[in-house]
């Protein structure tokens, strides 16, 4: 006899089909795929987030790497050029001719109607006239040789030629007049002003804050290059000499607990804490310079040292004791075991995390602001190596920021710009890890 | 002599040591290696070793006791009487450094000879108009004191360079020749060259504890002079926070309220952008994702990780402020004045805290054992029951852990708060507001021009103090949660 059949009521038999679900299995299953659902909508919403960023990057980013250009072939005769030469406004009367240049230029395009005066070409193009008397001075057999000139027009009209400036928004002031424009327009339908990639952006120095158009990134990825090679210099030895003594040979004692918790806590220091700490002991108490490539480095080194010796202690601990107790066997003493067998074998993945930590101190921006790294403008390349680490000099990011913050929103596609540059070097950095490896990576 | 050749000359004297030792070595055995105790390298290294390590120990030392000891000998000089009211013996000590790199400057381009800048006198010889002419910047009328000060100033380092120069090649010469007359075939070098290079091992591993000494006194001290200008009861319990810049002392409210207020409202913003996205991102990775989609999905996420808080700070002041603007500025809802405010940060920061999340979870959901899955499936349990009800729970600790250090990192944050949130601070709770926080202002107060000595200047120690404190609590607290239930399924 079994309960069943005591206790009927208990277990009530199924009514229905099998085959159809009951109101209960449809709830939860539909609980199931509604719970299934939250999950892909975060993934989604975490991926969109990342697309989104992108994207605006490389758009507003983009338009720093053309400039526009006026294109006018030019020509001065020894006659012209000394009777410019000696009337009392010098670069007004080179301005003149440029004018009459570019009227003749036009005329031959069939372009008459087409009316500008020097002014407007002043707020096109800016100082014509002093840019055309350094070439001539600086290029004294140019004289009576066509020269076609290529002048970079102001960071407006570069604008108003991507679009973010719009003609309804302009208003009449001493930068643009509205019927600079229709020149402008005309220039553009003559072939006059054409789009070029902007080689200075790449290659230049920063620009005061009243001129975007001539600002440059270079020197600052200079001063970024000689930061990184003192973290480099720095970090990966003391780095690596740190993990060896913490894996290998230290004793389990206090100080060695005290090291390990000093290492996971500094991993999770605020970088605006690091950027204190330089202030505080590399200016103020030992009178480095302030602004120096050195002390950003040098605070850069104090930051990523955690990243690295994390890393590198976990490729040590990959490499199996079969190899430490062979190298051993042999009668090799417990350095030599390390050094010549341990060390070379994890190598690789040494490497990989000292390059995720450079790439990680290479963006860091926190830090250099109170160093002095911010608001400096970098006018030009270091003048030698030494020069290159104790000259102040800007930084990527540094200059990012510093573009950020300035009031003329010309500057801020310089800064998208400039990040395009940064996630360049970062992305490249990132797969150099990741191929290596790739390459390298042994499983034991 | 440059600091620069100064080094060379001691790697130079180093690498002499290593031939010379290890040619030492060999000659000592009669040229047969075999009779030599250790490998002919490790003599030689024994040599270098010992011309390198004292040398620039001492070298370090010397450069960072040089400017303390010519500091405190050159201030003592200034006389009490000439530091005028509106001024500090730390300005005028600056005013002398800037003045001695003049007279340094003004000689090495040939504008004064050395003899000059050693005896000018201020009142004789116009020396801050030649300064001038030379294009050295000085502030003001450089008076006799000063310019006797940067004048003994001057001679005082002159004569520490050259002593130090002296004394760190004669430290390297007499460490290679120790080392070179140990050298002998029966001498173990080896042992010696180990036990070295371990206590060199042992000192790279204590530059962490170093660091650590370093930010704590650098904090706890200027926080100190901090609280000597400015009493710690106000501060902390402040609800005003208006620096001034223009007055000395008494005029500007310090209170740390507003900017904890920014602070924490921003984080809670971001956390609750970042907590309900990267848990459900990494419960759905962990239990239904395929390995095709983990494999890309994951590392995709993680790149949000990766990008510099520079880019999403501008991202925050460039894209998602003019966004929100126009959804809930003007001419939509009216909430929001500028682009600026706590919502722009606080998402931002809740985008670059994702993958934060996100990761550690998923650790952590791996970690709960497959039993407790199986166990829960066994009982009729569809999946998500048992992620509601048997994994989360098991992986709840670890979870609370990731988000306070998801939350630490939130607090520590600079980058997108000094772009995104605004300058004002403000104790509101209108998330459309623009409000500023802790790091925001450690900025904004050390990188103006105020000195030093001033209580605007010093506060951002005191803040640096505070974000230092709150997150080693948060950080200490989360590792120990998460360390302590990972052992419990291990």
């Amino acid at each position: 006899m079994t309960d069943a059949t005591l206790n009927p009521s208990a277990d009530a038999p199924r009514k229905g089909s099998l085959h159809a679900q009951d109101a209960r299995t449809t709830r939860r299953n539909r609980a199931e795929a509604r719970f299934k659902a939250y999950g892909i909508t975060a993934i989604v919403i975490g991926l969109l987030f990342l697309v989104v960023l992108v994207t605006s990057i490389i758009r507003s980013g983009a338009p720093a790497f053309t400039h526009t250009v006026v294109k006018v072939d030019f020509s001065i005769s020894q006659a012209q050029l000394d009777e410019a030469e000696g009337q009392l406004f010098k670069t007004k009367a080179y301005q003149t001719l440029f004018v009459n240049a570019l009227k003749a230029q036009l005329d031959e395009k069939g372009l008459e109607g087409v009316t500008f005066d020097e002014a407007a070409i002043e707020r096109l193009l800016g100082k014509v006239g002093s840019t055309i008397r350094e070439y001539y001075a600086a290029n004294p057999d140019q004289v009576d040789q066509d020269v076609s000139f290529e002048l970079s027009a102001s960071s407006r009209v570069d604008r108003y030629f991507n679009g973010e400036l719009t003609r309804d928004a302009v208003e009449d002031s001493r930068f643009l007049m509205k019927t600079d424009l229709d020149l402008a327009d005309a220039l553009a339908e003559a072939g006059i002003i054409t789009s070029a990639f902007n080689w200075n952006f790449i290659t230049g120095a920063d620009s005061g804050v009243d001129n975007p158009g001539g600002a440059g990134i270079g020197a600052s990825v200079v001063g970024s290059f000689f930061m990184m090679l003192v973290v480099l210099f720095l970090s990966l030895p003391i780095g690596v000499a740190a993990s060896i003594y913490l894996e290998e040979f230290a004793p389990q004692n206090r100080f060695t607990d005290l090291i390990e918790v000093n290492i996971s806590n500094l991993a999770a220091v605020p970088s605006i804490v690091f950027g204190i700490l330089g202030l505080a002991v590399f200016i103020q108490f030992m009178h480095l310079p302030q602004s120096a490539p050195l002390v950003g480095g040098l605070v850069l080194t104090l930051m990523t040292l955690p990243t690295i010796i994390i890393s590198t202690r976990a490729s040590l601990k990959a490499v199996p004791p079969s190899i430490r107790d062979a190298a051993l066997g042999v009668g090799a003493s417990k350095m030599q075991a390390v050094f010549h067998h341990v060390l070379p074998l994890a190598m690789p993945g040494i490497l990989t995390g000292t390059i995720i930590g450079l790439a990680q101190a290479l963006g860091e921006t926190a830090p250099l602001l109170l160093i002095g790294m911010v608001g400096f403008v970098a006018r030009g390349y270091p003048d030698g190596f030494v020069a290159g680490f104790t000259e102040p000099n800007s930084a990527m990011p540094a200059q990012i920021y510093t573009w950020a913050a300035r009031a003329d929103a010309s500057f801020y596609e310089k800064a998208w710009g400039g990040i395009i540059i940064l996630m360049a070097f970062l992305l490249t950095m990132n797969i150099i890890a990741i191929l290596l490896r790739r390459k390298f990576e042994r499983r034991w | 002599m440059p600091l620069f050749w100064l080094v060379m000359i001691v790697f130079a004297i180093a690498a002499f040591g290593y031939v010379m030792g290890r040619q030492r070595a060999l000659r000592s055995a009669g040229g047969d290696s075999r009779q030599l105790h250790s490998l002919p390298a490790y003599y030689g290294s024994n040599s270098a070793l010992k011309a390198l390590v004292p040398a620039l120990l001492l070298l370090v030392a010397w450069l960072l006791i040089q400017p303390l000891y010519v500091s405190s000998a050159v201030s003592g000089m200034i006389p009490e009487s000439d530091i005028a009211d509106n001024s500090s013996r730390g300005l005028m000590m600056s005013e002398v450094r800037r003045a001695a790199e003049g007279l340094d400057n003004a000689v090495a381009a040939g504008l004064m000879t050395e003899d000059e800048a050693r005896n000018a006198r201020a009142d004789f010889t116009d020396v801050t108009a030649r300064l001038k002419d030379a294009g050295q910047i000085v502030t003001s009328q450089i008076t006799q004191p000063i310019l006797r000060a940067a004048q003994h100033y001057r001679i005082l380092n002159a004569t520490g360079n050259m002593i130090m120069s002296v004394l760190v090649i004669l430290v390297a010469l007499a460490g290679c020749v120790l080392g070179l007359r140990e050298t002998h075939f029966e001498f173990r070098a080896r042992n010696v060259v180990e036990k070295g290079i371990l206590v060199l091992l042992m000192a790279a591993g204590s530059i962490a504890i170093l660091t650590t000494i370093g930010i704590i006194l650098s904090l706890v001290f200027n926080t100190i002079e901090f609280f000597r200008l400015y009493p710690a009861w106000d501060f902390f319990t402040g609800l005003n926070w208006a620096p001034s810049f223009s007055g000395r002392g008494g005029s500007s409210d310090l209170g740390i309220i507003p900017l904890l207020w920014g602070t924490f409202y921003i984080s809670i913003v971001a956390l609750a952008v970042a907590v309900p996205i990267g848990l459900f991102s990494a419960i759905y990775l962990s239990e239904y994702a395929g390995p095709r989609v983990r494999s890309f999905a994951k590392p995709l996420l993680e790149v949000l990780a990766g990008i510099p808080t520079i880019v999403y700070g501008l991202f925050a002041l460039l894209t998602v402020g003019p966004l929100l603007v126009s959804v809930f500025g003007k001419d939509g809802l009216g909430w929001m004045q500028a682009g600026t405010a706590v919502m722009t940060a606080g998402l931002v920061m809740g985008i670059m805290l994702i993958p934060f999340v996100s990761s550690l979870s998923d650790d952590i959901i791996n970690a709960v054992p497959q039993a407790m899955r199986d166990g829960s499936y066994g009982l009729g349990a569809t999946k998500s029951e048992t992620i509601r009800q048997v994994v989360l729970p098991a992986a709840l600790p670890g979870i609370v852990g990731a988000i306070l250090l998801a939350a630490s990192r939130a607090i520590g944050e600079t980058m997108i708060v000094v772009l995104g949130a605004g300058a004002a601070a403000r104790l509101s709770l209108n998330p459309f507001e623009a409000m500023t926080t802790v790091t925001a202002k450690i900025v904004s107060q050390l990188t103006g021009d105020a000195d030093f000595a001033s209580p605007e200047a010093l506060v951002a120690f005191a803040l640096g103090m505070t974000l230092f404190v709150i997150t080693l609590g948060l950080n200490v607290f989360a590792l120990y949660i998460v360390r302590k239930y990972r052992e419990q399924y291990e």
